[in-house]
């Protein structure tokens, strides 16, 4: 049997995603060893043609041309799956979709016009069905592992969609919010880094995206009343993964 | 396609860098017309939307530019910041500063070298082939990436994107007994870092010189990382400084006359930062370790050759793991985590010395604290001129003496630029997007 065969792909992103993968030093030549590492442009210079069995994607669509890569991407994939916040939600690049992205080119480049740039940051899944969708920003090292074995063993990934709220419970930590006061958007915030910051004592600031079940309005009168403003509040939800919080607060 | 004449080359994506970039390489008469590094990555548009956040954000922001290096983003904010609030950290929370970003250069040094570099040098295509024949020497790397990562974890929350880190210090300082458990991996590291000096010393080094400028940030007493005194050593051995106030008078964005792309310039000077700047500059104040390592290595004082930067930085591995140790030996935990930085309505400046060279940030702030503008002056795109020009000058060199095809050419180019360690992702704020169409 010839081994599956693994594709690492880059939109608009900061690589910190696909370098999870190099970052699994433990795990890395014994992974190489049971998938073929077929397209992994920073890793390799050997790339090999499609189609791809599991195919990785990270960064979001904010070019035409993206937008016709993705095209691309999942006719040659199997399973598709999606690595990140600016891959699942459109990162913290989905800022110029509350904006005007014409200005935002003009504050950055003395030449705008050899721009070629959409108006917003989408999602791949805007774009193209997606087998799985991995949170975070970064993605969780752990979580990745176990979606690549979950895939080449033909299973459902075990990646629960609870909030960050149960990891503080599991790792022991006390609640910042009700012993000090600091604003947290643990509540409504996609379990999978282990409940990082309050364990650093501060307040978790959502880079795993919204949760499977987010009561936003229960959640703002607390933040008020741990002193963020209507403009700390806005901002404070429209960071890493602005688009998608800004979906939950739709009615 | 015929190797005379007129030629156009391309390569059309660059392996093994971070970040996504393409070369266009033009060929007239046998002469090396022009040589374009282009960026094909997505603007991400950071200058824009950090205007009209609060101030204490651009730390974990900025961090988001780039994967490989966001501590780096974190330091050069924060000291921009608190500089434009007049607050000063005092020496506990510089030094876990510093044991911070020694984290950052251990790792990001360390996948360099193993992981994008040294396969050049041994015929491989990445590491995990390469680590078909040396499998010893992949996993010295990998080790030694860990123990970077290590650092980063037990001090920042996590490698990637440090949660940590916040203006005036950080949200929780370790304990000793927190920062014990590291010292014994990192006195591994110790020896794994010297072993990978006389490692990639027995590689074969091509004859090459860069004459850029080298600019650096430099300290009276230490080897410049988490701050400094911007310093350029010419190519004659000048050495002059300039306040970080002025950086943008003197490192400035130039459009070059054959092609649209925009190149920042040291003084009208095409200059290069990164480790050849940062030893040029300061390698006399490297660790004994260090110093006895690099003239193993046969290193002199100053070193000109670009494929040897994998040298220069296996040698400050050595250093920063030696200064890791130095700081966990002495530590001390502060009395606060953090001294409080209030808003002013200011300017500050930044500026750091990321794995790849010199990271400057500029904030404007007002009374409330909103940044009102700000600038991010990366390293990749000050090298990217200099990278260019040794582009041009190698690629002239392989025609004029012994007429070297396409398919070899191709593969130079993208050595060279692999010698410079690129971070593309981070340069994509200069340069030209469009594809050229010919
Ligand atoms: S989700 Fe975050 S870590 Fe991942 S690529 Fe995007 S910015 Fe980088
Ligand atoms: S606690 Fe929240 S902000 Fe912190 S790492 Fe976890 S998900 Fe991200």
């Amino acid at each position: 049997m010839t081994a599956p065969t693994l594709a690492v792909f880059k939109l608009a992103s900061c690589d910190g995603c696909q370098l999870t993968l190099l970052d699994c030093e433990d795990e890395l030549l014994a992974l190489a060893e049971k998938v073929e590492i077929a397209h992994f442009p920073e890793a390799s210079s050997a790339l090999r043609p499609g189609p791809y069995d599991l195919a990785l994607v990270e960064g979001s669509v904010t070019t035409p041309a993206d937008a016709e890569r993705v095209q691309e991407i999942r006719a040659q994939s199997r399973f598709l799956v999606t690595i990140g916040a600016c891959a699942t939600a459109g990162g913290i690049q989905a800022l110029r979709n509350f904006s005007d992205v014409e200005e935002f080119t003009r504050t950055v480049y003395a030449r705008p016009d050899y721009i070629d740039t959409l108006a917003t940051s989408t999602p791949v899944s805007a774009h193209v069905d997606v087998d799985f969708e991995l949170r975070g920003c970064p993605i969780d090292r752990g979580q990745l592992l176990e979606v690549i074995t979950a895939f080449l063993a033909g299973r459902k990934p075990d990646v629960p969609n609870h909030s960050v709220c149960f990891e503080c419970k599991r790792r022991g930590t006390v609640c910042v919010t009700v012993a000090h006061g600091t604003p947290c958007l643990g509540p409504v915030t996609h379990a999978g880094c282990g409940a990082i910051c309050p364990a650093y004592g501060r307040g978790c600031y959502g880079c795993f995206g919204p949760s499977g079940s987010v009561n936003l309005p229960a959640l703002i009168p607390l933040l008020h009343r741990d002193g963020m403003d209507d403009r700390d509040t806005e901002r404070f939800l429209r960071t890493f993964n602005a688009a998608a919080f800004a979906k939950e607060r739709q009615p | 396609m015929t190797h005379r004449g007129s030629r156009v080359l391309r390569v059309g994506s660059l392996a093994r860098v971070e970040g996504e970039g393409a070369l266009h390489l033009r060929v007239h008469n046998g002469r090396v017309e022009e040589a374009r590094l282009q960026i094909y990555e997505p603007p991400r548009f950071f200058e824009a939307f950090l205007r009209g956040r609060s101030y204490t954000e651009p730390p974990d922001i900025t961090a988001r530019v780039c994967g490989i290096c966001p501590v780096a983003y974190q330091m050069s904010a924060c000291q921009a910041i608190e500089d434009a609030c007049g607050v000063t950290v005092d020496r506990p929370i510089r030094d876990l500063r510093r044991l911070l970003y020694c984290g950052e250069w251990i790792e990001s040094h360390a996948l360099h070298i193993y992981l994008l570099h040294a396969p050049d040098f041994l015929g491989c295509d990445s590491a995990v082939d390469l680590a078909r024949t040396d499998r010893t020497a992949v996993q010295r790397g990998l080790r030694l990436k860990q123990a970077g990562n290590a650092l980063l974890t037990q001090l920042g929350g996590r490698a990637i994107h440090p949660v940590n880190v916040r203006l005036g210090g950080f949200h929780r300082t370790p304990t000793s007994a927190e920062l014990r458990p590291l010292a014994e991996q990192l006195r591994r590291a110790a020896e794994d870092a010297r072993k990978t000096v006389r490692w990639v010393a027995g590689f074969d080094f091509p004859d090459a010189v860069v004459d850029a400028d080298f600019l650096a940030l430099a300290s009276p007493s230490t080897y410049a990382i988490e701050g400094g005194t911007p310093t350029r050593l010419r190519a004659d051995g000048t050495l002059t400084t300039f306040p970080l106030p002025s950086f943008l008078d003197h490192v400035r964005e130039a459009q070059v006359p054959h092609s649209t792309a925009l190149h920042s310039r040291l003084d009208g000077r095409r200059h290069l930062t990164g480790p050849l700047a940062r030893y040029a500059i300061s390698g006399n104040l490297l660790s004994p370790a260090a110093l006895e390592a690099a003239r193993e290595a046969g290193l002199g004082p100053e070193c000109r050759n670009p494929y040897r930067s994998v040298l220069v930085r296996a040698v400050e591995v050595v250093y920063a793991v030696d200064e890791a140790l130095r700081i966990i030996d002495a530590y001390e935990p502060p009395p606060r985590p953090y001294v409080d930085v209030p808003p002013v309505e200011a300017t500050g400046h930044g500026a750091t010395e990321a794995p790849r060279g010199l990271l400057y940030h500029r904030y404007r702030l007002d009374a409330e604290g909103t940044v009102t503008d700000a600038q991010l002056v990366p390293p990749t795109a000050q090298n990217q001129g200099a990278i260019e020009d040794d582009l041009v000058r190698s690629v002239q060199t392989a025609i004029t003496d012994h007429d070297a095809s396409d398919h070899e050419l191709t593969h130079l180019c993208e050595r060279l630029i692999r010698n410079h360690d690129p971070c593309i992702s981070c340069a994509t704020h200069f340069l030209d997007l469009t594809v050229e169409r010919t």
